[in-house]
């Protein structure tokens, strides 16, 4: 409910301090007669818990992840006569598909660097170019897309495909919803400048921007690589 | 042209529409006159103002967890009628005899019974619950993201919302409540049943992740200071487990839910017969949700008995440390064995020796849990109010159903009751006995602080009789009909010899339809004796926990002042060394405003949900854009606190003052 700013900043460690402190000496039945025992006669102002609750979201989203993993492991080699992986999977595009967005992890990085030393316009900058680099990941993921569904080989084809598409597929739709947020936090920050709420938003998206690199990481190894094997 | 309306309007036609089907066609008929009355009242008593300002925007935690409530009693007088036609049609279907019910129809009553049960009673029960109770037996002043929770509870709703439209307009599903597959596939059921089904359950999935979310960062950050973990009341830590488990089993359900649709509406091939597909899956990921969802339901169960035995016994709770260590035991291993489903589907010896062993172990701190709410009653002085009379009926017929729990666990005896009676009787003396026993004990002691008035004990006591006796009676045939080899899902018998147990369980389904009227009763007669009923000192039962040192009804920011814990039994530690109610000295107090983007966002959601069910391309397409937008418009909105002034808060503590004063 409170405003209570980002780890690394350091304006509401103090007051926790404080607060930690009165506790421990209540505890010790150590205060003086004025301060009530039952009751704390100041507002209390519990730690926010957007940045955790946004973690427990990633991790609820990690679990869709699995499930789509676990199937991709299950139906992955029932190509029901169709193209396999190996036929199929073009490596050096899904290497540059893989350099941009791991680049994208890095450039966002540098915009929260910027964040921390409150330039707006560099880390603005930054942004852009994160979103620019993750519209080019979902650009080439989109033409290769179009490419298997012009050879025959859609999600309808095999339950590999099926399986497939549908793991590459939400990755892709959470980074394009990753997009639409970062194009909003950008014209919110340029409205309001990098006040708190907008250092926590952008500190959220953080998490979810590296969360899908990780992921990522986990098709391009499992789904990509493995799939080229024989 | 025609391909745009065939985008507006999709497969919706006239035929949707069940003229043909008199019962149905009658129920819409109460239902349009009884909704057009409400509507009519709130307006004759304008109303809309306040609905709309104090209830339907509010993020109050209080006033959300009371809509989730009502909403679970509503949806159970839908889901119960299922069970009344149900018991009907199975007593009256023998030899020559149809019954009334034509089989499309009666697989839809099964099925809805099952949903609406599961999803929009006990869930919004349970998170009803917790919404009211958790906040303020932790001393906080709200949840810790309150627009979201407003928004949980409106997905929620309309959600069931869904369900209940598929009652006049096209059909619901006639599968069985989880939908397996091919029977689920769109070549086997190409209607509309499974798509309402999946949005229904997908809508309402969102709220109850969130919801999850929601309570465990409340409980985890927000807990008064000096409260440690192990001083948290148990409520409260059943609460946190039942979270951890929806956040942990939730997304499963999405996902499996989509892969279903995704063979549905794009004709991929996860769970066909053709193409590489694999039914076996679907069943595995639904019960890896499915599982841990009957412990999402009894955990808060559980925590509520707790509070009530050491609230009616007047004594600390028995083996507080080892309810804790049995309720987290439990939350770890309802992960272990959801392969219990479906011993019968050719997993091998191992796989179902494993998995039956894992059940067994449940049952040992279930086991713990009993023990301590017996030892906590040992020499307790015992007030049989309404709350401890249903934490007595749950403790007898809970171990009952526990214990052909874990007869069922046994593999080889599985192979003789899977899918019979034998099994419908179980779930439904765990769940009835256990989930829905401990949510009316809950709503009773609760009631009066959410109210400021008590129930009346004499309809409680008629209703908790005959709900008591009325589920014995309904299911204890089942048990001897599963055992004589009935299956469960039939609308038609042959053998003339089964139908006095059917008689007995029509029977019993009638004294729970007392037990419910008896309910709704004392909701009426308690509200007209509200005066002589009132609880002037916020403490009606002499409680032990924090919520009851708080006015009844709390006012907005549940305590005046934050408390300070010292004590597992804060209240009781309060009341015992001298605690004195501060009555000046107040400061402005901080808190979040209401909103009405939650309602206007999940509306949103069951618009494109319903269009999409209906293959309504562009409505579905055009919901979904303005769902975005309104989402990206409240982010714009970043004034949403205030704070509320010392005099008020002055002014609301001085009438509670006044109030204890007039009534010593």
């Amino acid at each position: 409910m409170s405003e209570i700013t980002l780890s690394g900043s350091t304006s509401a460690a103090p007051e926790r301090t404080v607060e930690r402190a009165t506790a421990r000496a209540v505890g010790a039945h150590a205060v003086a007669d004025t301060a009530p025992r039952f009751y704390l006669t100041h507002e209390h102002h519990p730690e926010n818990g957007t940045l955790f609750g946004f973690w427990l979201y990633l991790m609820s989203d990690c679990l869709v992840f699995a499930c789509l993993f676990a199937v991709y492991a299950v139906l992955g080699r029932n190509y029901a006569g169709g193209p396999t992986g190996a036929e199929l999977f073009e490596l050096p595009l899904v290497a540059a598909n893989t350099s941009l967005l791991l680049l994208s992890s890095i450039t966002y990085g540098f915009a929260m660097l910027e964040m921390q030393r409150d330039r707006l316009r560099m880390t603005l900058l930054w942004l852009a170019i994160t979103g620019l680099l993750g519209a080019g990941f979902i650009g080439i993921e989109l033409h290769e897309f179009t490419n298997l569904i012009h050879e025959g080989a859609g999600p309808q084809r095999s339950a590999f495909l099926s399986s497939f598409f549908t793991l590459v597929g939400t990755h892709g739709l959470h980074v394009t919803f990753g997009i639409v947020w970062l194009v909003t936090l950008m014209v919110q920050s340029a409205r309001h400048g990098l006040i708190p709420e907008n250092r926590r938003r952008l500190m959220c998206l953080s998490m979810f921007w590296h969360f899908l690199d990780v992921v990522w990481i986990g098709v391009f190894t499992f789904v990509y690589l493995m799939g080229v094997l024989p | 042209m025609s391909e745009l309306t065939n985008n507006l309007t999709g497969r919706l036609t006239w035929d949707a529409i069940p003229f043909n089907e008199p019962i149905l066609l009658w129920t819409f008929v109460a239902v349009a006159l009884g909704g057009a009355a409400i509507l009519a009242a709130i307006t004759y008593f304008r109303g809309w103002g306040v609905l709309w300002r104090d209830w339907i925007t509010s993020i109050d935690h209080k006033k959300i967890g009371i809509m989730y409530i009502i909403l679970g009693l509503v949806m159970l007088l839908r889901g119960f009628s299922d069970a009344l036609m149900m018991r009907a049609q199975q007593v009256l279907s023998f030899g020559d005899s149809v019954g009334f019910l034509p089989s499309h129809h009666y697989d839809q009553v099964f099925t809805a019974h099952g949903v609406i049960m599961i999803f929009f009673v006990a869930m919004p029960l349970v998170t009803g619950l917790m919404n009211f109770v958790v906040p303020l037996q932790i001393g906080a002043r709200d949840v810790a993201f309150p627009f979201l929770n407003n928004f949980s509870f409106w997905m929620t709703a309309f959600g069931a919302g869904l369900v209940m439209m598929s009652l006049f307009v096209g059909e619901f599903a006639r599968t069985g409540w989880l939908a397996y597959p091919p029977l689920s596939g769109i070549a086997y059921s190409p209607d509309v049943g499974v798509d309402y089904y999946i949005w229904s359950l997908q809508i309402a999935g969102v709220g109850t992740l969130l919801s999850g979310i929601n309570l465990i960062a409340t409980i985890v950050k927000m807990r008064a200071p000096g409260m440690s973990l192990m001083k948290m009341p148990i409520f409260t830590w059943t609460a946190l487990c039942t979270n951890v488990l929806i956040v942990a089993a939730f997304p499963v359900l999405t996902a499996v839910l989509a892969l279903l649709s995704l063979d549905r509406y794009a004709g991929t091939a996860f769970f066909t017969n053709d193409l590489g597909g694999n039914a076996m899956m679907y069943v595995n990921l639904i019960w890896i949700w499915g599982h841990p969802e009957v412990y999402i339901l009894i955990l808060p169960a559980f925590g509520v008995f707790s509070e009530v035995v050491s609230t009616f016994c007047g004594k600390r709770l028995f083996g507080y440390a080892s309810m804790v260590y049995a309720t987290v035991v439990i939350t770890i291993l309802s992960y272990l064995v959801w392969l219990h489903h479906f011993f019968t589907m050719g997993s091998g010896s191992s796989v179902n020796a494993f998995f039956g062993i894992t059940t067994m172990i449940i049952s040992i701190p279930t086991g713990a849990k009993i023990f301590n709410w017996l030892f906590t009653m040992y020499r307790g002085r015992i007030r049989f109010e309404i709350p401890m009379l249903w934490t007595v009926g749950f403790m007898i017929t809970f171990v009952i159903g526990g214990m052909t729990g874990v007869l069922l666990a046994v593999p080889p005896a599985d192979f003789a009751l899977h899918n019979s009676l034998f099994l419908v009787a179980h779930f439904h003396n765990v769940i009835i006995g256990g989930v829905l026993f401990g949510m009316l004990a809950g709503i009773n002691y609760w009631f009066p602080k959410a109210f400021g008035y008590k129930l009346d004990p004499f309809w409680g006591k008629c209703s908790f009789w005959l709900w008591l006796s009325g589920f014995w009676f309904a299911f204890m045939p089942l048990y001897v009909l599963g055992l004589m080899g009935v299956t469960r899902r039939l609308s038609h018998f042959d053998d003339p010899a089964l139908r006095i147990w059917f008689e007995i369980a029509a029977f019993g389904a009638g004294l729970i339809f007392l037990g419910i009227l008896a309910m709704l009763v004392q909701l009426v007669v308690s509200y007209r004796k509200r005066e002589s009923l009132r609880d002037t000192t916020g403490d009606p039962w002499d409680g032990r926990t924090l919520e009851w040192s708080t006015s009844s009804p709390p006012p907005a920011y549940n305590f005046a002042f934050t408390p300070i814990v010292h004590d597992n039994d804060t209240w009781a530690d309060m009341k015992k060394n001298g605690y004195v109610r501060p009555e000046r000295g107040f400061i402005p107090i901080h808190m979040p405003k209401n909103t009405g983007a939650g309602f206007v966002i999940a509306a949103l959601s069951a618009v494109g949900g319903f269009a999409l069910i209906w293959h309504m391309w562009l409505i579905a397409c055009v919901a979904f854009a303005t769902m975005l937008i309104a989402v990206i418009v409240h982010t714009f909105n970043y004034k949403r606190d205030f704070h509320i002034p010392a005099d008020e808060v002055l002014r609301v503590e001085g009438i509670r003052t006044r109030m204890m004063a007039s009534h010593v």
